[in-house]
């Protein structure tokens, strides 16, 4: 046997095993994969070039200082016709992040109750929480939109039926119309004042842990910096002369006049994707709580923690491990979902931008513009979660 | 001897049974486990019956007692000051609207002497569909390529006609529920291919292959599906030669399709970082082509892990089609929005009624197909839990 493999003649580097060679097969592919999308991006890009010339379109950002000449519904920063169009698309990312925030907000605090409510002993909360996720994981989130903007608030009454709610605000198919604060003189000391009162309430729950290790006593952190947090900002308030006056809602024969009106479409956008997001939301919540092992739990129990100390310390920092990512990926399609807005005319991104590109004709530029914008938010987000994440990951032992 | 016997503890007679616990002996036990168990749960039971009693009556008003049923114009739902029939104050679902519209909701403005053939198309799929969707009937594999290569090219024709001495119906006269199910299908048939390339090619040691593909799904997942069909319908005109034209439907498909690509590669990923190395070195040693043992070994137990990932895309795709409204095509959420404006039927019930027969619509198809994927995932479980 032995023999026969040393005789053996040396096996023939031919052609055949060259085309079997791993490397060589990989180069080659490499090779043709490069060819084939430079010749395609080049046969576009000829494409594109001979396109824009024929229909005379001028390439280039410039067309971002023209007058814009269309007006805005909903803007956190002033803007009239007048402005140019840079500030257009700022308006709608302005927009699209305070669609994205206070979303991500409610959604999280609706899905955390239905997530929990779900894993509830309780028969009655249990299923109830469980048709609500049912309901609105398989419905798409355009339709609730449409539900809420015209299946609801269409058909409340008009501004000068206007149902009255407390604190003098009024809800009409105009919109939610509140009393609107008016901060006088001495008003940019608040923020100020809340801003030292974080860093205070910070330091003290550093200074309060030193302490713990050495002396083994606790203190109630969380609560003492709450009131922090809250007295501080209150007593400037009250020092720099309460500099707070409202401008309340006056009902006229056939309109509102003043306050502050949250439009519909906000309203509609806003709830749609909360309720929509919260859906999922608590189905990781569950996942999350369902996946640390019941031996954890038993294990504190033996320790004799109490039940609330033993979710507080054992069960929640786990499970938040298993929540955060696809907890991530939920931020992201709520943000994603929020040029769904253009839909019911609620001026976004994708709406602000996309009106741009029709006024002017600038495809190209529009269109890389708004991806830039929406990847920028991604990767922001997904670099943010991915930190906290390894935060949280780094208490496993 | 025989003392020492007597002395050991042996029972002669059986314990009388216990009674079972008090959950399951009656129906007060079961309220006492399950509703009433603590003050807390007193008060949470007391707040879900508050808000069911609040709520569920006046849904079952709207939507059955109130409802009006029968009709053929606007007068059966609206009020008397609103110039209908119904007393002041009446609130109830306008079914007869949906009645009335069904046809349009299902083909949208597909001529009516031609709507044979779209519903020839419909029972093709359910008579293919079918027997692949129950695993005991064999000839898989046949069933396979005839409902995802000859399917196609058949209803290709049927539908878009112009062949075959059939007229010709263009594709902006395709809508509603049809034009959902056709954006859905061909999603789903290109994605799940697509995708496996997708994700073999991120995880490939070639490194221009994987940057090609790591750049094509993130770019993709990181934007709106509306910015990708919007990028379709504004960018492929300008891709292509000048005096080429892209149908606008083809051009929802084209994003569609690869929106569901890019989402669909990285729930394979998933799976294929499931799979232990050694099934790849197994398959290696045994002198297997890579191709060969993606086929034979790695993919089949990848898919079969991540199965409800490849549902839910599925899912996320079917609801996703109604965003082809924002580029002007005519599905079903938008050939019912268009007909809130009709003269005919304009009432303030109509689109809430219109809505609510959407969401159920929608919810049914969902529903199906999450039951089903849990359903394959019971019948392909090997006991094989990782």
């Amino acid at each position: 046997m032995t023999d026969k493999a040393v005789t053996a003649p040396p096996p023939k580097r031919d052609t055949t095993s060259l085309l079997y060679d791993p490397k060589v097969r990989s180069i080659f592919f490499q090779v043709l994969t490069v060819v084939v999308i430079v010749v395609s991006v080049m046969w576009i890009a000829h494409n594109v070039s001979s396109n824009l010339a024929r229909s005379n379109t001028a390439s280039g950002f410039g067309f971002l200082n023209g007058r814009s000449g269309f007006d805005i519904g909903q803007s956190l920063i002033a803007y009239s016709s007048d402005s140019t169009y840079g500030r257009a698309i700022m308006v709608g990312f302005l927009n699209t992040l305070l669609i994205a925030v206070t979303g991500i907000i409610t959604a999280t605090i609706v899905g955390f109750i239905i997530g929990i409510g779900r894993l509830s002993k309780n028969w009655l909360v249990a299923k109830l929480c469980t048709v609500y996720v049912e309901i609105f994981r398989n419905i798409p989130p355009l339709l609730v939109i449409f539900f809420w903007y015209s299946g609801v608030l269409a058909i409340l009454p008009q501004p000068r039926d206007a149902i009255q709610l407390p604190l003098s605000t009024f809800l009409s198919n105009r919109g939610l119309t509140s009393p609107y604060p008016i901060w006088g003189e001495g008003a940019s000391m608040i923020p100020v004042a809340f801003v030292v009162a974080v860093i205070i309430a910070i330091a003290f729950g550093l200074w309060q842990k030193k302490r713990q290790m050495r002396t083994g006593k606790q203190l109630p952190t969380g609560w003492i910096a709450a009131a922090i947090i809250i007295t501080l900002p209150l007593i400037v308030f009250f020092v720099v002369g309460a500099p707070l006056t409202f401008d309340y809602p006056v009902e006229g024969r056939f309109n509102l006049s003043g306050g502050g009106t949250i439009r519909p479409e906000f309203v509609a956008l806003y709830l749609a994707l909360s309720l929509y997001t919260a859906a999922f939301i608590a189905e990781i919540i569950r996942a999350g709580i369902k996946g640390v092992g019941k031996g954890q739990t038993e294990a504190a129990a033996a320790l004799g923690l109490q039940p609330n100390k033993t979710t507080q310390l054992v069960v929640v920092p786990q499970a938040f491990r298993i929540i955060i990512p696809p907890l991530t990926s939920q931020y992201l399609n709520l943000t994603k979902n929020s040029s769904l807005g253009v839909a019911i005319g609620f001026p976004e991104l994708f709406s602000t931008g996309s009106t741009t590109l029709n006024q002017t004709g600038q495809a190209v530029e529009m269109i890389s513009i708004m991806l830039i914008i929406y990847l920028t938010i991604s990767i922001v987000t997904s670099l943010f979660m991915n930190w906290f994440n390894a935060k949280m990951a780094l208490v496993e032992r | 001897m025989a003392d020492n016997i007597n002395l050991s503890y042996i029972r002669g007679e059986m314990i009388a049974a216990e009674p079972p616990p008090v959950s399951n002996r009656n129906v007060a036990g079961w309220l006492r486990t399950n509703l009433l168990a603590t003050p807390k749960d007193v008060v949470l039971t007391i707040l879900a019956l508050a808000l069911l009693a609040f709520t569920l009556p006046a849904i079952f008003n709207w939507l059955i007692v109130q409802a009006s049923w029968f009709g053929s114009d606007r007068s059966v739902c609206a009020t008397i000051a609103q110039g209908g029939i119904q007393p002041d104050g009446w609130k109830g679902a306008c079914w007869a609207f949906v009645q009335d519209r069904f046809q349009q909701f299902i083909f949208g403005r597909y001529p009516i002497d031609e709507r044979w053939r779209v519903m020839l198309v419909g029972a093709m799929f359910v008579v293919l569909l079918v027997p692949l969707m129950i695993p005991k009937l064999p000839h898989k594999a046949i069933n396979a390529i005839l409902l995802f290569v000859v399917f196609p090219v058949v209803a290709f024709f049927l539908l878009l006609g112009g062949y075959f001495g059939l007229v010709r119906v263009d594709t902006p006269l395709w809508g509603g529920m049809m034009v959902t199910l056709i954006l859905s299908f061909v999603g789903i048939a290109v994605s799940f291919p697509v995708g496996i390339l997708l994700a073999l090619g991120r995880r490939s040691h070639m490194p221009i292959v994987k940057m090609f593909c790591v750049l094509f799904i993130e770019v993709i997942r990181g934007v709106p599906l509306i910015m990708v069909l919007f990028m379709a319908n504004v960018m492929l005109p300008l891709f292509l030669p000048v005096g080429w034209t892209i149908d606008n439907f083809l051009r929802a498909v084209v994003g569609v399709a690869l929106f569901a690509s890019a989402y669909m590669a990285e729930v394979i990923r998933g799976g294929l970082q499931a799979i232990p190395k050694g099934q790849s070195e197994g398959a290696d040693s045994l002198g297997l082509s890579y191709w060969q043992k993606m086929r034979l070994i790695v993919l089949p137990q990848a898919i079969k892990v991540v199965i409800p990932g490849i549902v839910n895309t599925f899912i996320g795709l079917f609801k996703d089609t109604s965003l082809v409204a924002i580029i002007g095509m005519y599905d079903l959420l938008n050939i019912i929005r268009l007909n809130f404006a009709d003269t005919t039927w304009i009432t303030p019930m109509t689109p809430l009624t219109g809505l609510v027969t959407a969401a159920i619509i929608y919810w049914i198809f969902c529903f199906g197909m999450s039951r089903y994927s849990a359903f394959m995932e019971r019948h392909l479980d090997t006991g094989h839990k990782r």
